[in-house]
């Protein structure tokens, strides 16, 4: 379980000799075998919130508590090694480094080929083709962005988080997203999977949603509650336009 | 049978990659002396007279032989220059492997300048590896300036693996290379240098004939204090494609000039060059921190990777 508690994030706003306030107070609850899903508009503070909890940035103010233990200076690594882990939005590309050395790296222990390959496969890539391949410049967005995927496949930690899964990712493509995640709940056992996205197919398979706006914890409740109040808004676009922009495997 | 210590198997390992003495066709050189050398029926190693260093000869047609010829020096103070020259018969198929080692424990430096000369024939193919490595905790530094020279008739193709990870204070490279109509040259280098070493690559290629090509791309990471330059000139004079890349890791206080040159004296010749360097990006080192990783061990992962 996963518990923030009165968090705030202030930035140094440039032009102006001033604080900004990205993220104000928000406390909530992550709990154990629930897939949560956070949604809320654009440049409301959802990635930074997800990027607090994996260690990348450090709250201003506030308690960050996983499993009861306070986790608010633990380092990035240690972070991960108590298991957390976290699915970038833009996934980084390393020359030389192979698509079996991350998943093998992600893993943290010695795989076997098949092994990683199983991991390619649940996110809809053929093993073979990928496996040997450079994470490099010559992967397309959506390649990317299904690696990434499966590297926190890999790591099977205790909470999961993706940060906005869907951009990048083609139609096809975007389908076996959704059943990556069906199957990844389904597997939950003791784990939790927390998802930043505006995808209203996403938003339907959650337990609960969060929704966030001006940095601010607009509403939290079981999906069926919270679903209804964003209809018209722009946190719930449905997959018809997401998917059909943000196109990234040039298939 | 010839006898190695273990130091000399260790040097052996690092830069031929060999456990013991290697089949088909060899020279090892150690401290200044040949140690062994065997020939074969396609492949002949024949002693210079005039100066310290060999012919290699092999026949038109060879296919799929090797040979090794790596230097090992163990001997602080010693300084050897040693002239190299490979003739590769037409339509021949070969791998070659050079390499030194130097370990390197007295106060005296120890130097070797190998100038390697290859002619390649008619529609040859040769894959060259050439590794240095340095050890030894001795004050004296471990010096390696070698030269190279590859003359291609046409339709020959050679790909050469030039790699210095570990242990060499100063090095000087050059590279030399004419390519006639239709001949392929591709040069990948590795290159690590660390504490305050030196290390300079210098690559002149001429693309004289039509059709002739030639890539050259160097990966380099400067650690420490260490320098390194990186200048490579492509001339193309015919109708032919040429490419020359530097991509650098810059850590600590090293430095690297990358001084990529192109000379075009045909209107067919297309000639592209890259340079780039930069430190470790920081996502890439949170990348692999997110996965449990150590801000050394993912710094480790990165260059491990970048260098393969």
């Amino acid at each position: 379980m996963l518990e923030l508690k009165n968090i705030s994030f202030e930035v140094k706003d440039d032009g102006q000799n001033k604080d900004k306030d990205i993220i104000k107070d928000i406390s909530l609850v992550i709990p154990d075998k629930k897939l949560v899903v956070i949604t809320g508009p654009n440049g409301g503070g959802k990635s930074t919130l997800a990027k607090l909890i994996a260690g990348i940035e450090r709250p201003t103010s506030g308690k960050i508590l996983f499993d009861g233990q306070d986790i608010t200076d633990m380092s990035i690594t240690d972070r991960a090694k108590s298991g957390i882990s976290f699915a970038f939005q833009q996934p980084v590309r390393f020359k030389g480094i192979q698509v079996f050395d991350l998943i093998r790296l992600a893993s943290g222990k010695k795989i076997s080929m098949a092994d990683a390959c199983e991991y390619l496969s649940a996110v809809g890539l053929c093993a073979k083709d990928y496996i040997g391949r450079e994470v490099n410049a010559s992967l397309s967005g959506g390649e990317l962005k299904r690696i990434e995927i499966a590297t926190v496949l890999a790591r099977g930690s205790k909470l999961s988080i993706f940060d906005e899964p869907e951009a990048g990712i083609d139609l096809w493509s975007f389908q076996n997203l959704i059943k990556v995640f069906e199957g990844m709940r389904k597997n939950i056992a003791d784990s939790s999977i927390l998802i930043i996205s505006h995808q209203e197919r996403i938003l339907s398979i959650a337990d609960e949603l969060i929704v966030i706006k001006n940095g601010e914890l607009f509403a939290q409740g079981p999906k069926d509650e919270i679903i209804p109040t964003l209809s018209g808004t722009d946190s719930a676009i449905p997959s018809c336009y997401k998917g059909a922009t943000a196109g990234g495997d040039g298939k | 049978m010839i006898q190695l210590d273990e130091i000399q198997k260790r040097l052996l390992k690092e830069v031929a990659d060999l456990h013991s003495v290697p089949e088909g066709a060899y020279n090892i050189r150690s401290n200044g002396e040949a140690l062994g050398r065997v020939s074969t029926a396609n492949i002949e190693i024949v002693p210079k007279t005039d100066v310290s260093g060999i012919d290699i000869n092999i026949k038109p047609g060879t296919k799929n032989e090797s040979v090794h010829i790596p230097v090992v020096m163990t001997q602080s103070g010693l300084k050897e220059m040693v002239y190299n020259d490979f003739h590769i018969g037409e339509g021949a198929d070969v791998v070659i492997v050079a390499g030194c080692g130097i370990d390197n424990c007295g106060p005296g430096d120890s130097e070797h300048d190998g100038i390697h000369r290859f002619f390649v024939g008619k529609g040859a193919k040769v894959k060259y590896v050439e590794k240095h490595y340095g050890s030894g905790g001795g004050s004296g530094k471990r010096i390696l300036n070698p030269g190279t020279e590859v003359y291609m008739e046409e339709d020959s193709s050679m790909e050469m693996e030039m790699v210095q990870i570990k242990g060499v204070d100063d090095t000087t490279r050059t590279t030399k290379a004419e390519l006639a109509a239709g001949a392929s040259l591709v040069v990948r280098e590795r290159l690590m240098t660390h504490g305050d070493q030196k290390a300079v690559s210098i690559y002149k290629v001429a693309l004289n004939g039509d059709g002739s090509s030639a890539d050259v791309v160097s990966r380099s990471v400067a650690r420490d204090t260490s320098y390194q330059k990186f200048d490579a000139v492509l001339t193309g004079n015919a109708e032919c494609s040429g490419h020359t890349e530097c991509d650098a890791i810059i850590m600590d206080k090293g430095t690297i000039l990358a001084v990529p040159g192109l000379e075009a004296n045909s209107v067919d010749a297309a000639l592209v060059h890259e340079a780039a360097i930069g430190k470790i990006a920081g996502d890439q080192l949170i990348k692999l921190m997110t996965l449990g990783l150590t801000e050394e061990e993912a710094e480790e992962q990165i260059i491990n990777g970048f260098l393969k």
